[in-house]
């Protein structure tokens, strides 16, 4: 069965997000492209430095690859933008990943300026996926700005932690009607598991696969815990059986004699 | 995109068949889950869920304590007018009887809610007849300025209204809005309402929603259970519900579990709605919407209202007349029969036996002037 | 021409008279580039045609990796 994936417009054949920092050699992205079986890669926008000549990022990255440039280093709203903008003016795609983050101690995102700047964001054409801290009424807010999901963390960014804010990403998957893409936190392939059989819709992962000491095996085992993880959840977890009750203690009066049928 | 757009996709769905098709392992499903899917609604309110109502009652019984705690919100109803412009076939208060008809002035409306604010009650339900032409938006404006005297929160179950008439008595002091649709099925309503505005279909199902817009701060619906198959109509009840939880975060959605009971007209029930049957109902309500409000009337008997709260119900009326001005003066035709008949402290003192918090006042809003 | 230059003080040489004179200069010639202009975005095709002025803030920029 084809499980597509639709965001912004685009059907996408894999629900692993991956990023494209933190490889102690930018020449494995595309072996790491090929064995996660990803469709979307984040990269982030530097200043050039004229000292030396880097090579160029996007040589590595496959065309058939959907680009998420980030708005990393944004401190709020308007940076944020400026950022996007520019991105956008590199003619590869209209995706965003937004991310303001004022907390430099925790990089902790930053909700308020995070909505600020997806309302103009979306309003310019851009498929904004917020990094966002799990919070419902931020979702919603950022649903209502027009957000093409949210991306919530797992705990702090590159912390390895694993799903350390579950509830409140249940609770996002379950209310807040737009895809939740678990960002941020998730260090082994059990937790994208975890993540996807919770109903995540996708999961986004950097650190756990760049910083594994085989990176080409680390997104081969992710590709495979995103796809277990997705079939259980459509498959339907099994029922957890409450404890048992003997009597019918809150029901008995329904056969007491004299009661209806 | 309002509820309605959402139930004509329903309007196709082979209820009793898909119903037939859940087992005993859907229902334990359901049962086992955090947050429930219209999948797992149709199971607990399909004929096998009935192997499982204590399983379900068990479940429910901890969802509410969980959500709401051991108390009980209490509330009574207050007719203050009783003509109607609509023939509807199972309603005493229909246009085609000939009683005479009632309505109070506003030294009466006072007389009335001192009598019941007596009772300790703070939570009021304002009651009329529809009929735009005997109790136009002025005149509940009125009423209700005498009811802010005596209570702290004014519900109103009247005619349905627009978005900005709603908006004008939140103004005056409505807080809550309760609008059954009474039968969710198309022909079986087309079939019922005989006369009148209430006919129209769409605009009755989309006035609990124009509540929620006009910032009411709970709302509650309702399927009168025996209009039609009680399953399908517990379904859609719930799903209207669920969706008016969805899109309006900030207002408390409630769900009644009116059962028809038989009166002055000679229409009988459609859908045999016994005991086992309302419980199911009332426990796939709480299951499926563990955040929702459940209202239990004094439609039911004694010995059942004992029971059912504690399973799931999070208000009761007590103390009711369903007659206008049936608590300060006689001889008023009720809409309805009601089977509990107890006063407010007898209700009271039920709940304390059973271990729960009677609450008579559940805020004050703060109105400005 | 003194202009900010990616956060820097920068004296550019006599011939910069546009941006993609800039762009040809040695440490930028050939290169994969995206420019703001004082808090604008610029167009490729625009290069040639926007001038620079005394006390421009210019931003060059360029994908690199990121999460």
């Amino acid at each position: 069965m084809q499980d597509l994936f639709h965001i912004g417009g685009k059907a996408l054949s894999s629900r692993l997000f991956i990023g494209s920092g933190k490889y102690n050699r930018n020449s494995l992205i595309p072996e790491v492209i090929e064995r996660s079986g990803a469709a979307v890669i984040t990269v982030a926008l530097r200043r050039v430095n004229p000292d030396w000549e880097e090579e160029n990022l996007l040589h590595h990255i496959p065309s058939h690859m959907t680009l998420l440039p980030n708005t990393s280093g944004a401190r709020n709203a308007e940076e944020a933008i400026r950022i996007a903008r520019l991105a956008r003016a590199a003619e590869m795609g209209n995706w965003i990943k937004l991310e303001v983050i004022q907390d430099q101690r925790y990089q902790l995102p930053d909700n308020l300026e995070t909505i600020k700047a997806t309302e103009v964001l979306a309003a310019e054409g851009f498929v904004v996926l917020p990094y966002m801290s799990p919070d419902l009424s931020a979702a919603l807010r950022l649903r209502d700005a027009g957000a093409a999901a949210v991306m919530p963390l797992g705990s702090p960014i590159g912390s390895n932690r694993g799903l350390r804010t579950k509830e409140l990403i249940q609770i996002l998957i379950e209310e807040a009607r737009l895809p939740v893409i678990v960002d941020a936190g998730i260090g082994k392939p059990s937790e994208a598991a975890e993540a996807m059989e919770m109903g995540a819709a996708a999961v986004l992962l950097n650190t756990a696969i760049a910083t594994a000491r085989d990176p080409l095996g680390m997104a081969e085992a992710f590709r495979g815990a995103v796809a277990a993880g997705r079939l259980a959840h459509l498959a339907g977890l099994g029922p957890v059986e409450p404890n048992a009750v003997a009597s019918s203690p809150l029901t008995g009066f329904l056969d007491a004699v004299g009661a209806e049928a | 995109m309002s509820f309605y757009d959402i139930l004509q996709a329903w309007e196709s769905f082979p209820f009793s068949q898909r119903l037939q098709g859940y087992s005993d392992v859907d229902v334990r499903r359901a049962l086992g889950k955090s947050k429930l899917d219209a999948e797992d609604l149709l199971a607990l309110l399909s004929p096998a869920a009935g192997r499982h109502l204590e399983e379900m009652a068990q479940r429910a019984r901890q969802i509410t304590q969980n959500q709401f705690g051991n108390v009980i919100q209490l509330f009574t109803p207050m007719y203050v007018s009783d003509y109607c412009v609509n023939h509807c076939e199972y309603c005493s208060f229909s246009s085609i009887y000939d009683f005479p008809r009632k309505k109070l002035d506003m030294r009466e409306v006072d007389r009335e809610a001192a009598a019941i604010a007596a009772t300790g009650i703070r939570h009021i339900l304002l009651l009329t007849g529809e009929s735009r032409k005997d109790s136009p938006v002025d005149y509940l404006k009125a009423c209700v300025k005498v009811l802010r005297e005596h209570f702290t929160s004014i519900g109103i179950e009247v005619n349905p209204m627009s978005v900005s008439e709603y908006e004008e008595l939140a103004i005056a002091g409505v807080d809550s809005l309760t609008v059954f649709q009474e039968v969710y099925h198309r022909e079986t309503y087309a079939k019922l309402h005989v006369k009148g505005p209430k006919r129209n279909y769409r605009n009755r199902l989309e006035a609990p929603e124009r509540g929620c817009a006009a910032g009411y701060r709970s709302v509650n619906i309702g399927a009168l259970l025996g209009l039609y198959d009680w399953r399908q109509e517990a379904v859609i009840a719930a799903l209207h519900a669920d969706y008016l939880q969805t899109n309006y975060p900030s207002c408390e959605i409630s769900l009644s579990i009116p059962r028809f009971r038989p009166f002055l007209g000679e229409y009988q029930p459609d859908s045999d709605v016994t005991d086992r049957a309302l419980v199911q109902v009332l426990l796939a309500y709480r299951l499926f919407l563990p955040r929702a409000g459940i209202t239990l009337s004094t439609r039911e008997p004694a010995r059942l209202r004992d029971k059912l709260v504690h399973l799931g119900v999070t208000k009761m009326s007590a103390g009711v007349s369903t007659a206008v001005g049936g608590h300060s003066q006689d001889g008023g035709t009720p809409q309805f029969d009601i089977s509990d008949e107890r006063s407010v402290s007898e209700i009271r003192e039920m709940l304390y036996q059973n271990g729960l918090q009677p609450v008579f006042k559940d805020w004050d809003i703060l109105i400005p002037n | 021409m003194q202009v900010r230059l990616n956060g820097k003080e920068t004296i550019l040489n006599e011939g910069c008279i546009t941006l993609a004179d800039l762009l040809a200069e040695p440490p930028w010639r050939d290169r994969k580039l995206l420019i703001e202009l004082n808090g604008t975005v610029v167009k490729k095709e625009d290069y040639p045609v926007i001038p620079l002025s005394e006390g421009d803030q210019i931003e060059l920029v360029h994908f690199v990796g990121g999460g």
